[in-house]
């Protein structure tokens, strides 16, 4: 085999491993990353049930339920114009709580609630997640 | 005082700085001595007014110099004193502040350990170097100066970030600093070849330790920071894909694939341009990795305040340096010799293959570091790429680069017939591949998976044909002795074979903490008690505690194996006073084969608390994989080749430029 050979062999070889390589990266990318929606998004039937998503915006004042001693409970999570319930089981991040931004990954059911697997923690005290912070300044500049 | 002295020591240093980005380049040009000298003079003074700068924020942060921005915003009086030492680089300006410290050693460094190579090679390479610390030490003075002054002085500051007081913090960041801007040594060494032309065996061979040293460094912070995020996170996970990490997981990528085609570079005057292109890459992502995260472009647990003055000048910098080099590279690299002859089969067409791997795994950990980024500019959804998508890319990748792994010290130079090294591992090959599949089928126990037979038959394979290696080496050198051929340049062989067995350990720990870990949230009363596998909490008590900067709850749970008694985990719950957040600590109890780890969530009402159990089984297996690969790298840096003058550097025609020193 000669050099010239050799070195074209390692160019389709190289070409088909990034071939295969990125045609396995963005089908991928398609079916295993979970979709960002809003509460208003929800409310309009644009987010898909039983198929997992993250929803965020602000956890509403007063909306955490919880039994005393269970693990189980209930919030709102509001975007200021519409409002979704989510149900969630087990213990949340340490800067989760009323009046803060929250994103949780889960799925939607058919009676409009939203089915947390996980709430996210995020680690600063003044952090907002970008997209409910993106929703946030939207809904304030709409009430101005 | 000090914070003005501290400002006037980085502008000197800049000033030196622009010295040795230009003076020695202009030496080389025309071949003034005392020019090119200049970069040892300016390396040795850059050092001096940065550990001066760093002198003057320490002093500032131990006084209580509220009157300084960075030290109100990062420390308070309460503060105890080590982390008002870490609050240095705990936030972004002292930690942008410690990198260009840190930097300042590495050219100190290839000043005194460049005594070997052409005086003209150093100037070039110091000179890069000087224009990186001049980039580094711009972007600070402009826009983020650790020293600015506030006009009105609060009584007290607004304390560190309670995440980062922790110990793992105290040297995590520093030992990450020293690996990026280490690899800023091999990009100088490049960028230098590029500039002078000259791309021989002796160049690859100056590289190396450099390099091996910078991986060596990177490989403790990634592995430090992924520890720290195990037990102060609190919630179990050692890896999270977050943008950060990812960030210095690129380089480390690109690096390991560095090291490798260096190998090749030095031992066979092979792939030469295409190792200078990666020891760019290896420094463009390690720059890229320490802005992104600067830049607030991506979000991420390290979530910094963002300003768009730094973005602008992020994005220049980057582009004048990438854009620069690689314009550089597409001029210069069609005069770069092919290297000497090699077969299809062949150890260089395996470690070809290795960087192919490596290559496309930086380039998939960029792309999905990026892509929410790409999504939201196309207008395609807002998404966010996690574990699913990034572990299936690397179970579908790294297996196949695991078998070559084991394969690659068995292969030789040059040429290797295939039936010869069938011959050899075929027990091995399949004793692993029996190995994977009794673990694969539900033979042993009925929760096996065939994630754990593939993890384990690599594990097993990677094991069994380095053990033949090191076989195979030791009866070829029988007549040396064990001692005598490690201490001799058998090292970096040494140091391979250790570094590939840490791999094997971390896929390992990976393996079996990924499939068999268990976590189970619960609502608990003191008194009461929960299993998990064989494992029983009791929950005793609780009580409260009062920290120097902290009140805590701190809950004290008794740990039972098959009802004996194993040990005592007391986990907390804090609410730092300042910053008014709340901190959970994990309480762990290690063991090689298994953790266990108690994590306090809050008051649930009638005395409940909302507590989750942990079963990580090997977890430890990935730190000390890792240790394993840091040790490696440390022999083969201590080899006895690059302790050697350059008079051994080469065989090829070039080796001429020794002569020059």
């Amino acid at each position: 085999m000669t050099p010239r050979h050799k070195r074209i062999g390692f160019v389709i070889i190289g070409l088909l491993a990034i071939s295969v390589a990125a045609v396995l990266v963005v089908t991928a990318m398609q079916s295993y990353t979970s979709y960002f929606y809003n509460s208003t998004q929800i409310v309009n039937n644009e987010a898909p049930v039983g198929k997992l998503i993250r929803i965020g915006g602000m956890v509403k004042e007063n909306s955490i339920r919880r039994e005393p001693g269970e693990l189980e409970m209930t919030f709102i999570v509001t975007d200021m114009s519409n409002e979704v319930t989510v149900r969630y089981s087990g213990i949340v991040p340490d800067l989760f709580k009323e009046g803060g931004g929250a994103v949780a990954r889960g799925e939607l059911n058919q009676a409009g609630e939203f089915i947390a697997e996980e709430i996210m923690a995020k680690h600063d005290e003044s952090y907002m997640p970008p997209e409910v912070a993106e929703l946030m300044q939207h809904n304030q500049a709409d009430q101005q | 005082m000090s914070a003005e002295l501290g400002q006037f020591a980085v502008i000197l240093a800049l000033v030196l700085a622009l010295v040795q980005a230009t003076l020695p380049l202009i030496g080389t040009f025309n071949g003034n001595t005392r020019f090119m000298r200049v970069a040892h003079s300016t390396a040795w003074g850059q050092f001096i007014f940065l550990s001066l700068a760093i002198a003057c924020l320490a002093h500032a942060m131990l006084s209580n110099d509220f009157s300084v921005r960075y030290v109100a915003n990062t420390s308070s009086i309460a503060l105890p004193e080590i982390y008002k030492i870490t609050a240095i680089w705990g936030g972004h300006e002292g930690a942008l502040l410690l990198w260009t410290f840190i930097f300042s050693i590495w050219c100190v460094a290839v000043s005194t350990f460049s005594k070997s190579i052409p005086l003209d090679m150093t100037a070039r390479v110091l000179a890069v170097m000087g224009m990186v610390a001049v980039g580094f030490l711009l972007f600070m003075l402009l826009t983020s100066s650790p020293f600015e002054r506030l006009a009105i002085v609060p009584a007290d500051g607004n304390d560190l970030n309670p995440l980062l007081q922790d110990p793992g913090m105290i040297i995590h960041p520093p030992m990450l600093y020293v690996g990026y801007s280490g690899f800023s040594v091999a990009f100088a060494f490049a960028i230098a070849a590029l500039l002078s032309g000259r791309f021989d065996a002796a160049w690859a061979r100056w590289s190396r330790p450099w390099t091996t040293v910078a991986w060596i460094f990177l490989t403790l912070g990634i592995s430090l920071g992924s520890w720290w995020a195990y037990h102060e996170l609190g919630w179990g996970g050692w890896w999270f894909w977050d943008p950060v990490e990812n960030a210095s997981f690129m380089p480390w990528l690109a690096g390991t694939a560095l090291i490798h085609s260096l190998a090749v570079a030095e031992k066979r005057g092979s792939f030469k341009s295409w190792t200078i292109l990666l020891a760019i890459s290896a420094f463009s992502l390690s720059l890229l990795g320490t802005f992104l995260v600067r830049s607030g472009v991506l979000t991420s647990v390290h979530a910094f305040a963002n300003d768009p003055a730094r973005g602008l000048f992020i994005l220049v910098f980057l582009s004048l340096f990438i854009g620069g080099s690689l314009a550089l590279f597409a001029w210069r690299a069609p005069g770069i010799n092919r290297g000497s002859h090699f077969e299809l089969a062949s150890k260089e067409t395996a470690l070809l293959l290795n960087n192919l791997f490596l290559a496309a795994l930086t380039a998939i950990v960029l792309f999905g570091t990026l892509a929410p980024l790409i999504y939201d500019a196309l207008n395609l959804g807002k998404i966010s790429v996690g574990f699913p998508w990034f572990n299936l890319m690397f179970v579908f990748i790294t297996p196949l680069m695991f078998v070559l792994m084991g394969l690659g010290p068995l292969i030789q130079w040059k040429k290797q017939t295939g039936a010869e090294l069938f011959s050899r591992v075929k027990w091995l090959a399949l004793g692993s591949i029996l190995l994977a599949v009794a673990c694969a089928t539900p033979l042993f126990t009925p929760a096996w998976s065939w994630l754990t037979g593939l993890g384990t038959g690599l594990v097993a394979w990677i094991t069994s044909t380095s053990i033949k290696a090191l076989i195979e080496h030791t009866s070829k050198r029988k007549t040396l002795g064990f001692w005598q051929d490690f201490s001799g340049r058998s090292r970096s062989f040494y140091g391979m074979l250790v570094a590939h067995l840490g791999m094997a350990m971390l896929i390992l720990g990976v393996t079996y903490v990924s499939i068999y870990d268990m976590e189970k949230d619960v609502s608990i009363r003191p008194g009461e008690t929960y299993s998990l596998n064989d494992y029983s909490f009791r929950f005793d008590d609780i009580r409260e505690l009062t920290g120097p900067n902290y009140t805590s709850y701190m809950a004290e749970f008794e740990l039972y194996k098959n009802n004996k008694l194993i040990g005592n985990l007391s986990p907390e719950k804090r609410v730092y006073n300042i910053q008014t957040m709340p901190m959970t600590e994990a309480s762990v109890n290690t063991g090689l084969m298994r953790d266990v780890y108690v994590s306090l969530g809050e008051p649930l009402g009638d005395g409940a608390w909302a507590v989750r159990l942990y079963y990580k089984p090997m977890v430890r297996w990935i730190w000390l994989g890792s240790i394993f690969m840091a040790l490696g790298g440390l022999l083969s840096v201590t080899d006895r080749r690059y302790r050697q003058k350059a008079r051994h550097t080469s065989t090829s025609n070039e080796a001429v430029i020794s002569q020059a020193s």
